[in-house]
């Protein structure tokens, strides 16, 4: 009985890594900015796994606060990053990442 | 035990499937749907995890909220049209990202083979505040109580305290959110209103209203048609 918790509690981590691994990748090879945003959010989603994990595994309340506070900054990045999103569509319409590497007005 | 177990292995693939989703989908509305599919999976795996606060704000917070704001601009900007994934920007693009993807996860995982299940994750336990008081440090063995974690001790209870610890989640949140971390959930409102007036002021049309200018094409195909049509003309 103790030997399957453990083996959970290690596949949440691997689930996490994995997650965050495809949310590297997505972030690595998609040139939607839209989809990048969105692969972000998987990530920051896999460390927020890995956190309630490590609360659970320390028994610590702690882990689970941290996760309430990379929510709010995960809202406040995609309000942010939505902004600059539409603010370039607007002049660029179907710009993609490659035709915004220059920052210039 | 064995709901715990099952709830994980269906989540897992789910949040995995919609992962691949996110990554693959041409179209970024079927992006976004992948999103909300992984993001429901781990809401159930906090709840699985007896962090039931986090798993009902998760569910408000992520699918109600940004991925909502993400299908609004896909749709404001009419940018739901299929990519093109053909066509590789960069040489050997995809599979460095394949690669580093893979390395990612297994160094992560290698990590539980190489130290073992119980010294993969160190760290004091109970160091601020305890989920479940009186778990001790050590087992009887003198072995850190690390991995085995809170459920094991929780299952040992009986099931009216089992139920009382997890409706405890929501008062020891919100006790140490305002007593420990008080400064920093203040900083929090703080950074929430500037991305506001961040948002307000980027997505405001501007009164001089300018398009930005082409930029210089340097691909070789440009050059020769810059070439012939200047014969062309010329």
């Amino acid at each position: 009985m103790n030997v399957d918790t453990i083996d959970l509690n290690a596949g949440y981590l691997v689930l996490a890594a994995m997650l965050f691994a495809i949310g590297a990748a997505g972030v690595l090879v998609r040139r939607n900015p839209l989809v990048i945003v969105m692969c972000v959010e998987l990530m920051l989603n896999a460390v927020n796994l890995t956190l309630v994990t490590f609360s659970t595994m320390l028994n610590d309340i702690a882990g689970q606060i941290m996760v309430l506070f990379v929510l709010v900054v995960a809202a406040a990045e995609v309000v942010v990053g939505l902004g600059i999103i539409v603010a370039i569509s607007r002049r660029r319409p179907g710009a993609t990442a490659d035709d915004i590497r220059v920052l210039r007005g | 035990m064995g709901v715990q177990i099952v709830v994980f292995a269906v989540c897992a693939i789910v949040a995995l499937l919609g992962a691949l989703g996110v990554v693959f989908a041409r179209n970024p509305v079927h992006s976004a749907l992948g999103l909300v599919a992984t993001l429901f999976a781990i809401a159930v795996l906090f709840v699985n995890q007896n962090a039931q606060f986090l798993g009902v704000v998760q569910v408000i917070v992520y699918t109600g909220a940004i991925v909502v704001l993400i299908l609004f601009v896909i749709m404001l900007l009419g940018v739901d049209t299929d990519e093109d994934l053909d066509t590789e920007p960069l040489l050997g693009q995809r599979w460095a990202a394949v690669i580093v993807a893979l390395l990612l996860i297994g160094g992560i995982a290698g990590i539980f083979f190489v130290e073992g299940r119980g010294e993969a994750v160190t760290g004091q336990v109970a160091a601020l505040a305890p989920i479940v008081p009186g778990i001790p440090s050590t087992d009887a063995q003198g072995n850190p109580t690390t991995a085995a974690g809170v459920d094991t001790f929780v299952r040992a209870l009986p099931a009216e305290q089992q139920q009382a610890i997890g409706e405890q989640n929501i008062t020891q949140i919100g006790e140490h959110l305002f007593t420990d971390y008080v400064f920093a959930f203040m900083i929090t409102a703080a950074l929430l209103t500037i991305a506001v007036i961040g948002a307000v002021l980027m997505a405001r049309r501007p009164k001089r209203y300018e398009p930005m200018p082409e930029l210089e094409d340097t691909s070789y195909e440009d050059v020769d048609e810059l070439s012939t049509t200047g014969e062309v003309t010329g």
